[in-house]
């Protein structure tokens, strides 16, 4: 069997990555001629976890409970699934933090290689994994010829498509013993997470996107008029949130969200491939870029060669002229 | 209590990747090598500790440079495990860690969460599993006080802390804390400190890698609306056509 781990948002539903990895435990079981696969969550699930699960194909719900789980511990969470692993030819999980944590807890535990940000397999004997190496720039074929397999599926990597028959999503409450040792390293407070505000973003039909072009946590204002008078929502790369200019949930990509407007207008943003991840589907996109060479205006439908800050604000003076009607 | 960094010498990929002919490395030849951003963290984290942290690395004879840079914005010691970074894999290099840990009786590694160029995410968790230590992973901001390592990092939960004794293993994320620049002095200081240079204790079992590969360029059917503040006339046309003004 395939054992997936699914992580839940604070409301208790499967998170969006987890559910692909789930869709990539399909297409792997698959190949191996029908495996089951289950699935391993942190806590009681709720009713619509598990019609979630079971509407992914999932066999069996291994739930893992007891105070040993009340707050994260990776050591913890790899005892947990290592205890229900049971006969299980592969381990995988989505490759967040947590996932990519969890996993190389496990493949420690259990001796095994790890591989982290899977794109595909090709092949089950040898079983050969391609992954995301160098930010995303290579990739890199290994092979992982012990068993359990451990690895994590890169985020957006596959689309999560629910399965064609739904599986039984039978849950199994375990509460396994675990040693003291484990639960050392575990999280001893956590503020409130910041809500997810990120709603607006995956569903707008049209997003301004800004990234380190913008120049500043203050080069906004134009981007933020353009997105205004296009009833769009704000999307931004990695390199905004981490700077600090906006908040987390506005960014697009691996480690975002994932969108799929009918028009994406990325601004200043070069087109990384980890950022490419969460727009590809877009159906058109407009590039603003200085560089005519940078990955997202060679990938975009259309492209402005220009500096955003030029660019844009001519743009929302356009709109204001035809909408004065003048 | 005494500190360990570890840090990896990478090949600088914010320009265009090269592969090495056998397609088992990335090229630094034209690139220039440098370390990843979460190391540079871990090491600044290590020097606000304030213990005067020993910096170490597992890489080629040029590794030194990144040992260098690191005695410069203040680790105060250095060690060399002399060997081809790229023939070992995360398990050997957590092997070799561990082995330096003993000898040197650190009791606080600090890594960084994935390495620039082979991103396993995986090397301090092995290395904590080799030690018997308990494991934070993925934080930004660290510090000591009486033996308790205080972490903490955005997590699902939200802004996540941890509490743990010593002897322990921190892996860091970039943002928590601005890397310092080296001084002049800093510089001249960093070319006076002894080097220890090691063998590796054990041949590597090696990676799992069957080869790197380049991703295929996407085929480009961009058209350009043109250069400027004059292209805006061409795009508000656009945005009429696709039906995305709204009124
Ligand atoms: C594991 C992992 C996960 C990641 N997840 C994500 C993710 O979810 N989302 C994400 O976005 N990134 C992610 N990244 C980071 C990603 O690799 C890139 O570093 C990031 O997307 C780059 O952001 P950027 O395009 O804003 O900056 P840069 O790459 O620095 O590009 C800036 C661009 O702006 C252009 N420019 C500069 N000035 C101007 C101007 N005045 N006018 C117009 N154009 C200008 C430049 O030509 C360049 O193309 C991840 C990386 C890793 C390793
Ligand atoms: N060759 C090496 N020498 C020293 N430290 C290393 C080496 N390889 C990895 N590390 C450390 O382990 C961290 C995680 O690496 P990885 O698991 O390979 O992604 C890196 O950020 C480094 O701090």
């Amino acid at each position: 069997m395939i054992l997936t781990l699914v992580e839940t948002t604070p409301a208790g539903e499967a998170i969006e990555v987890s559910r692909e990895a789930l869709t990539f435990a399909r297409s792997l079981a698959a190949e191996g001629g029908g495996v089951p696969v289950d699935a391993v969550v942190v806590g009681t699930p709720s009713p619509e976890l598990v019609a979630t699960l079971a509407s992914y194909g999932v066999r069996e719900v291994h739930a893992l409970t007891g105070e040993a789980f009340d707050a994260f511990s990776g050591a913890a969470w790899a005892a947990g699934i290592l205890a229900v692993r049971g006969s299980s030819v592969v381990v995988m999980a989505a490759g967040t933090p947590r996932g990519n944590e969890v996993m190389a807890h496990v493949a420690a535990r259990a001796g095994v290689a790890m591989a982290a940000n899977v794109l595909s397999f090709s092949g089950l004997s040898p079983f050969v994994v391609t992954r995301q190496v160098v930010g995303g720039s290579a990739l890199e074929e290994m092979r992982l010829s012990d068993r359990p397999a451990v690895f994590t599926v890169a985020g957006h990597a596959v689309e999560a498509v629910p399965a064609e028959t739904p599986g039984a999503a039978t849950v199994v409450e375990q509460t396994p013993e675990i040693a003291a040792a484990d639960l050392v390293a575990r999280v001893v407070s956590a503020e409130e997470p910041e809500p997810d505000l990120s709603g607006s973003l995956k569903s707008a039909r049209v997003v301004v996107g800004a990234g380190r072009g913008a120049g500043s946590s203050d080069g906004f204002a134009d981007l933020l008029e353009l997105t205004s008078l296009l009833d769009a929502s704000l999307g931004v790369s990695r390199v905004v949130t981490s700077l600090g200019w906006r908040p987390h949930h506005e960014q697009v990509g691996q480690t975002g969200s994932r969108i799929s407007p009918d028009l994406y207008i990325p601004c200043g943003i070069s087109g990384a491939i980890q950022h490419w991840a969460g727009c590809s589907t877009a159906k058109n996109i407009l590039a603003i870029n200085t560089d005519p060479d940078a990955p997202m205006v060679t990938k975009a439908t259309y492209a402005v060669i220009g500096d955003l800050h030029e660019v844009v604000p001519a743009i929302n003076e356009e709109i204001r002229r035809r909408r004065s009607g003048s | 209590m005494s500190t360990l960094v570890c840090i990896k010498r990478v090949v600088d990929s914010s320009s265009e990747v090269v592969l090495t002919e056998d397609g088992q490395g990335v090229d630094g030849r034209y690139a220039g090598f440098t370390m990843s951003a979460h190391e540079e963290c871990a090491v600044e984290l290590a020097v606000q500790i304030g213990d005067g942290p020993t910096v170490m690395t597992l890489g080629d004879a040029d590794a030194v440079e990144q040992l260098r840079a690191a005695l410069a914005v203040g680790c105060t010691a250095a060690v060399h495990v002399v060997a081809d970074a790229q023939t070992f894999g995360p398990a050997d290099v957590a092997r070799e860690i561990a082995g330096v840990v003993r000898d040197r009786s650190h009791d606080l590694v600090l890594l960084g969460n994935d390495a620039a160029d082979s991103g396993d995410f995986q090397v301090g968790i092995r290395l904590a599993y080799e030690l018997g230590w308990p494991v934070v992973n993925g934080v930004t901001n660290v510090s000591v006080a009486d033996g308790v390592v205080t972490a903490s990092g955005a997590g699902p939960d939200g802004h996540e802390t941890y509490r743990v004794p010593l002897p322990a293993v921190v892996t860091v994320l970039e943002g928590g804390v601005e890397p310092r620049y080296p001084t002049v002095p800093g510089r001249m200081k960093a070319k006076k400190v002894p080097i220890e240079e090691r063998q590796p204790t054990a041949a590597p079992a090696g990676p799992a890698r069957v080869r790197l590969l380049l991703p295929p360029p996407a085929p480009s059917n961009v058209q350009i609306l043109g250069k400027g503040a004059d292209a805006a006339p061409a795009v508000v046309d656009l945005f009429e056509q696709l039906g995305v003004l709204a009124r």
